[in-house]
Order: structure tokens, then sequence, then C-alpha cells
């Protein structure tokens, strides 16, 4: 098994930390990964973005020329990196901030309102774990009991208090994986 | 220990510390910047000193006097940083002093960008400071070869009294990997490895005082001297080229018809390439040098099976190690080369297409 993912969006939207979680997850359970992010001039303004490589064995190139699964969390991501997705592969739109989608009949494709499920679930800031959600929920690439786990000791060090809010989002996010 | 999931700047600070580094000067640059960062965190931890100094020149120049009082110490740059430290690099191998130095290459030249390159192998492997010395060069593929050679590389410069650069790129010092450190040495370790060197250094005796006369100098202004002191470098070196090559190979085997030669970021994605050829039943091997001085010459010459028909070097930079290469050939078979700079890495797909080519 291996996976090559690319999560895209603005500078802020939290995709490095989602690139990361997965990453971190998939080791616990055992897997080979590398998380390759974009750093420097293209960050300000631009898109922000990470590759992620999670496989059953060495990984040799952590760059991801086509990728398996796309998260795209604003329309800049998706045109960049929509095109280069494999075919047969996954494409996780958050369709609040990408309003011309993809063209493209020759993948799957996850459409969610994500930025406003993350404000119903109480704050924007969730977008990301609602992400991570959604790749759980539709690839079982990491299981929820591992970012679980993650998500609690990394959150008791910085703010116990958004614990439940993140926590809800993954969840929701499984929700919306499962039922596509 | 279990694995942790770590950046390659952070990691190879962290190996340093445990391998007994207590020592680091450094002025910050794009793309090592976390590599300062985390010493100026965790050294005080662990009772060491950690100065951010005025401009890349002071930080060499501490190490000069750090690694003269026989100490582990460690500077790190991004390529422009490492071209201003590189007076003081030639000053400690004249000395024949041990220290360590990351280069973690960005774009040049110049200032050039922050994006990952190898454009530095010259520099490092043919020079780059004035006078006749080398320096031991080890390039890392994965960040935890990256940590795993902050260990090695205080062994070697402390075991030939030389300086150890371990060259890496931007991509391996941003990228995260899981790493699996080595056990941290104690702090008596630490001391017993000092001691060691009190037949050279300058460091006091116990109760303080300094008796022994020991000169750490790179002015030799007679000639017969100075003379007598590169003929014993180059003693040294000979010493260190017998020793000390390392390099992997990779899919190498008597059905190679292509032969690719390639380090660091470069040989991860002209892995790629092979493993996606070796698929389609097409043979193609790789050395990948882990020791870029002293170089493994031979290694790339035993590779050579009779039906290798093509050498293929792939460097993310303009073929600063093509001569090397064809030194190993030796006019044995055709040596290309293919490239990218600017800081953008080249992908498999490309690197596959290169090598189709030659089929």
């Amino acid at each position: 098994m291996k996976k090559e993912m690319i999560c895209a969006g603005f500078g802020g939207q939290g995709v490095l930390t989602i690139g990361k979680f997965i990453a971190q997850a998939a080791m616990q359970e055992g897997k080979e990964v590398s998380w390759l992010p974009s750093y420097g001039p293209e960050m300000r303004g631009g898109t922000a973005n990470v590759s992620v490589v999670v496989s059953d064995t060495t990984i040799a190139s952590p760059i991801v020329s086509q990728a398996d699964i796309l998260v795209a969390l604003n329309q800049p991501s998706l045109d960049k990196f929509g095109p280069n997705v494999r075919p047969g592969g996954l494409i996780i739109i958050n369709t609040d901030m990408c309003p011309h989608g993809i063209k493209r009949e020759d993948v799957v494709k996850i459409n969610a309102p994500m930025s406003e499920i993350a404000k119903e679930l109480g704050s924007l800031r969730v977008l990301n774990m609602l992400a991570i959600g959604v790749i759980i929920g539709t690839t079982g690439m990491v299981s929820y009991e591992t970012i679980e786990e993650d998500l609690e000791s990394f959150l008791q060090a910085k703010n116990p208090d958004l614990l439940e809010q993140n926590i809800a989002a993954v969840k929701r996010g499984i929700m919306i994986g499962n039922s596509k | 220990m279990s694995k942790v999931l770590m950046k390659g700047n952070e990691a190879v600070a962290e190996a340093a510390i445990r391998a007994g580094c207590r020592l680091y000067f450094a002025y910050p640059i794009t793309p090592q910047s976390e590599l300062i960062e985390y010493m100026a965190k965790m050294m005080p931890k662990v009772g060491g000193t950690f100065i951010q100094a005025e401009s890349e020149v002071a930080a060499i120049n501490m190490v000069y006097g750090a690694a003269g009082a026989g100490k582990r110490v460690m500077t790190s740059s991004s390529s422009p940083g490492i071209s201003l430290k590189m007076e003081g690099i030639s000053y400690c191998a004249g000395a024949q002093l041990p220290a360590v130095i990351v280069n973690v290459q960005r774009g040049g030249p110049g200032l050039g960008d922050i994006q990952p390159a190898q454009a530095d192998y010259f520099q490092a492997t043919k020079g780059g400071g004035h006078g006749d010395y080398r320096l031991i060069v080890l390039a890392p593929s994965t960040v935890q070869e990256f940590a795993d050679m902050a260990a090695d590389a205080l062994d070697l410069a402390y075991k030939y009294r030389n300086p150890v650069m371990i060259l890496s790129d931007g991509m391996l010092g941003q990228m995260m990997e899981p790493v699996e450190f080595r056990p941290a040495k104690t702090e008596e370790e630490v001391q017993e490895l000092a001691k060691q060197h009190e037949n050279w250094c300058i460091c006091p005796n116990e109760d303080g005082v300094n008796r022994h006369h020991h000169e750490i100098n790179s002015l030799e202004i007679d000639p017969l001297v100075l003379e007598k002191h590169v003929n014993n470098l180059f003693v040294k070196y000979a010493e260190i080229e017998q020793h000390e090559v390392r390099c992997e190979e990779y899919n190498i085997n008597g059905d190679n018809e292509i032969l690719c030669v390639a380090f660091g970021t470069a040989s991860r994605i002209v892995k790629s390439a092979i493993n996606d050829l070796k698929t389609e039943g097409k043979s193609v091997g790789l050395i990948r040098p882990i020791t870029l001085w002293p170089y493994p010459y031979e290694c790339v010459a035993r590779a050579l099976h009779k039906n290798v028909r093509q050498v293929y070097v792939f460097e993310l930079n303009k073929g600063q190690m093509l001569d090397d290469v064809k030194i190993a050939v030796a006019g044995r078979c055709d040596v290309k080369f293919w490239g990218k700079v600017g800081g953008i890495i080249f992908t498999p797909g490309e690197i596959k297409e290169k090598l189709l080519e030659c089929f």
C-alpha cells in the first residue's frame, strides 16, 4: 500500500497540520511516512501546501507529482493541484471557497461546504480537523482512535478547552466521508 | 526508543546534542533556521552553550576557539552563510581542528533563493576556502540519516582532527520523517570524550592551570615548516581516503542497462524512477555517494557491469559531480548529465523520461 496526498489551501487554514496529523498517526500505526511542506514566498497570499506519503515500504521520493488524494480548501489550490490527481483518485473540495469546482470526471469528488460546517461547529479554526475526518471517512488511511489520541495529547498541552470542538469536527468529517 | 516525527533541521540538532555536542554557534538563515532555533531551546537544558553570533564569520571563529579547547562543537548555515564561513573553515583545516559544519543548501549563486539545491558540491568538496586542504563531506538522503550523521560527523572530526561538513539541503531540512535517535551520551561520557584530546588542545588541567604548551595555529611563516605541515595534512587525507569512503548501492546487478549516480535529495527521486522502471522490466542501478569526499570512485567503477551502456548523473545543479563520476568511469562508458537548478526539484516522472530515452 502506498498513498500520496497533497493538502492545500490559504496560509492559516491549517493544511500543514492536516498533513502532520495524518503522517503522525500513520507512523504510530507502523507505516513509513514523509511530510514535505511548501515553504518560503509561496506562503504569502498564495497557497500553502504539504505533500504526505504513507507507505508499507521505504519511501523513495517524498515529492508527489500525481496525488492519490487531494484536499483543496480553496480555489487556487484546486486549480493548481487538481489536474495532476491520478485518474481514479480522490479530491476533497471545500465548496465554500472553491466556487468554480473542477472539471474532471475520472476522479471521485467529495464536495462539502466545509467552512460553513466548521463555523456551525463553533469555529472556522476546526476546518482542518473536519478535513482530517473526511480523509479518514473516505480512505481509512489512519484510524480515528489514533487521531483522537494524538489530538488529546496535542491539545492537553496547548489548549484543553478546544478538545471537544476539534473531536466533534473530526467525527463530523468522518460522517461526510462515509456518506459519499 | 520509539520513532518520532521530526524535521531534518531539528533531528540533526537533537542528534548532535545526544552525541555530546555542548557548544553551538550560528546565525539564522532560511531554510536551516529550525536548527538554530532548536539549539537555542535545548542547549541550556543540557548545560551547553548556545550563542547566536553577530554574523556567520563570528560563529565560525567561535567554533575555531571551542574546537581548539577540545570541545565537541557545531555550527550550521545555508549556502550564502557557508560562503561567509569559508575563511574560518580553511583556518580550522590548517590548524587541524575538529568541527562540524552543517550546510542546508539553497539555490544560488549569490543570495539565490530559499528552495532546495545541491549547488554547493564544488564548494564543499573542491576547496571553498583557500589553500591545500580537504573537508570530510557527508551527504544525507533521509531525515534519519541526517540525524545519524551528526554523531558520525563529530566522531570523524575528532578521529582525524579535521572539519567535517554535512551537506544537506532545504528539502531534508524542512521535511518531517520518522527518526529513531541513538542513546544520548551521559555527562560522564561527554567529559571523558573531552579528556581524550588533552594531548593537543588548549585546556586547563584539573586544578585549572594550563601547564602544557600546545599551539593552535594556522600560520607557519617559515616555508619549510609550512611545506612539512601541508605534506603531513595529506598523509592524513590519504588515510581518510583509505578508510572512510561510504556509498549506497541501489538495485545494482548484472542486468543493469543504465547506471545512475546521484546523492542526497536527488537520489531519492531517482530511486522512485528506478522502482517504476523495474515494474516495466527495465533494470537501472544507482550508486549514491554518502561521502562526497572522500569520493566513492571505486564503488562507481565496480558497478559498471558489462550490460551497462549508459551512465547517467542526476543532480540539483549544473553537473558539479559529473567530473568525479567521469574520473571513476575512466572512459569505459558514456556519461550523461541532467539536472535542475533554481531550487526546483525534478520529479520521478521527469527522471523516468530521461532514462527511457536511453533504452
